[in-house]
């Protein structure tokens, strides 16, 4: 009986960890979301039969959230007052692109954010240029118009809430979420 | 189902009430040629719940144009203009006294008797009887405050109108409505996602708002007599930015839907939008001119963001701001004349103003972080959103800079004020 329960709970890490990678990027425009929800835990109790099967199941790895995937990786981060996409993120949106041009059933919400300096509103009209420019991207490499929406949060929703530069920094960004994401 | 829900939860949050917090005035400076005034402790005003003349002489007070006279050895006080000693009050340099009683009626109501006198003419200036529950003391003192600061400076004043604002407390928003002396705040609405840019439409029925409550900017109009809602803009992209024409028909606001930020004018109901500006740049920020024909906004297509103005028909916009690299959020005063704006100053975001006539631009404040300016409806005050400790605070200074005021509410950010109309007497 020990030995069954073992068994089960060493199944049901492993289908945790093929489903769920533990260390996600850190989501972005999810704040709202119960912390720790992304790391959702195996179920607690498995039926008995589970326990049984001596090699785990195929689990296909959803690129997006394979870690080892660059689909994995949402964020595209500016300078301040810009919205140029730098030489280092293009690699980034153009995977998601292709990916958007060979599953057209996926659809892409694009949040343009800013750090908190300067007009609320006009803040909103620079992330939603920033996001533009990243939907922009992403139509060049295939993806449909009817796949993206492309919105802005201004400098309403900070990852980081310190008046440093560093948070600054990491607020000026664009998220690409995907259904199910935000 | 779901619609009753709504409405409900909808219904719910239009009356959820007092607001825990309320916000605590502070004022500073003061105005070189303001009116001394004794407003008199009103005989019987010990039966009401809250004193009538406390409030009276605060908003009087905070209004920057007078200054309080105290009463100190007169005994009894007078309650009717025979019983007034102008020679004394003279000598004290009193230009105005504010005497009265009140009375408790059969009813349970109360009824308060007041003169407003002219010292230095020995004269009344003229008196009104307010009839009132014991829940209307507040806005009794403050129609008395706004007769006597119409009588000495022959403006109205802005006393019995109202603020928006929001309140960010931990993970929640509130938008609130609270007297403009910041008390008997009531929640509109409440949120778990942002709520920014309340626009009081120009009768005072109605607040029109950005809310995040569906992961992007949508622009909702919201009655605050019913509590009820609804969407004016909700398409594809941001939606944001509304501002109300001076008849309370039309609403401008700034959609992305056909790329970019652009203007847009629509009916107040959210039918029949029209594009108004069409550049490759950001257009944002609208503000109508009193007259209506004119819509100010912000534009960076110069190169950097800067306030221009376009006739509200439609046409070719023209420049407002040249000084500075950063000129954002035009507001007009109510008679048109000045241009309230932030501008930023070697990284330091100030409130301004520009004389219209003259292109003269001066800055207010020695802060950092100001945004939101906000006219009072007689033009003399301006509330605006800046930060101190950390915190979003709102102040209110005088036009000319001169007096300034702090509201605050404790352990919480306050932000994106608007200053409500006058309400039709």
């Amino acid at each position: 009986m020990k030995k069954k329960l073992i068994a089960a709970v060493a199944l049901a890490v492993l289908y945790g960890c093929a489903g769920e990678p533990a260390k996600e990027e850190p989501k972005a425009g999810v704040e709202e979301r119960t912390p720790g929800a992304a790391q959702k835990p195996a179920p607690a109790v498995r039926p008995p039969a589970a326990a049984q099967p001596v090699t785990p199941p195929r689990v296909k790895i959803d690129p997006l959230k394979d870690p080892s995937n660059i689909l994995s990786k949402r964020s595209i981060f500016y300078d301040y007052d810009k919205d140029e996409i730098k030489p280092e993120f293009r690699p980034l949106i153009e995977a998601h692109g292709k990916y958007l041009a060979q599953n057209k059933g996926a659809k892409m919400l694009i949040q343009g954010n800013c750090d908190e300096r300067g007009s609320r509103e006009y803040n909103i009209a620079l992330g939603q240029r920033r996001a533009d420019g990243v939907k922009r991207l992403l139509l060049l490499m295939g993806a449909s118009e009817s796949q993206i929406e492309s919105v802005s949060l201004g400098e309403e929703k900070p990852r980081c809430n310190s008046n440093t530069e560093e948070c600054y920094a990491q607020n000026r960004r664009s998220d690409m979420l995907y259904s199910g994401e935000y | 189902m779901r619609r009753a829900l709504q409405i409900l939860a909808a219904w719910l949050l239009a009356v959820s009430g007092i607001a825990q917090a309320q916000l605590t005035i502070e004022i500073t400076g003061g105005g070189a040629n303001q009116i001394p005034v004794a407003v008199l402790a009103f005989a019987g005003e010990n039966a009401l719940p809250s004193s009538l003349t406390d409030v009276i002489e605060a908003d009087l007070a905070r209004s920057g144009r007078f200054r309080a006279q105290y009463a100190g050895g007169v005994d009894p006080l007078p309650t009717e203009p025979a019983q007034i000693n102008f020679a004394d009050w003279k000598s004290r340099n009193t230009d105005a006294l504010v005497i009265g009683q009140v009375a408790r009626l059969a009813d349970g109501r109360f009824e308060a008797r007041f003169h407003l006198l002219d010292v230095p003419k020995q004269a009344s200036l003229g008196g009104v009887v307010f009839t009132f529950t014991q829940a209307q003391v507040r806005a009794t003192a403050h129609r008395i405050a706004d007769f006597v600061y119409e009588k000495l400076t022959g403006e109205r004043g802005v006393a019995s109108t109202r603020i928006a604002y929001v309140v960010k407390q931990g993970p929640r928003y509130e938008l609130q409505i609270a007297d403009a002396d910041g008390q008997g705040a009531q929640v509109a609405l409440a949120s778990r996602e942002p709520i920014i840019s309340p626009m009081w439409s120009p009768d005072g029925s109605r607040l029109a708002y950005v809310s995040f409550e569906s992961k992007k900017p949508v622009v909702y109009v919201h009655s605050l007599t019913t509590g009820q809602r609804h969407v004016v803009a909700n398409f594809r992209g941001s939606n944001s930015a509304p501002a109300w024409s001076p008849d309370g028909r039309q609403l401008a606001a700034v959609l992305s839907r056909e790329g970019g930020s652009q203007l847009f004018v629509m009916n107040a109901d959210g039918s029949n939008v029209r594009r108004l500006t069409t550049s490759s740049a950001i257009d944002t920020e609208p503000f109508f001119s009193p007259d209506g024909r004119t819509i100010y906004f912000t534009s960076d297509r110069g190169g950097s963001p800067q306030i221009y103005q376009i006739p509200a028909s439609g046409g070719e916009p023209s420049r407002i701001t040249f000084d500075g690299g950063y000129n954002v959020t035009p507001r007009l005063s109510p008679d048109g004349k000045t241009l309230a704006f932030v501008t930023r100053r070697e990284g330091r975001f100030q409130l301004a103003v520009m004389d219209l006539a003259n292109r003269q631009m001066q800055v207010l404040t020695d802060t950092q972080r100001d945004e939101s300016p906000s006219f009072a409806p007689n033009g003399r005050m301006i509330l605006y959103a800046t930060e101190l400790g950390g915190r979003g605070v709102l102040s209110a200074t005088s036009s000319d800079g001169r007096v300034k005021q702090r509201l605050t509410v404790k352990a919480a950010d306050v932000r994106e004020p608007a200053w409500g109309p006058f309400l039709a007497n």
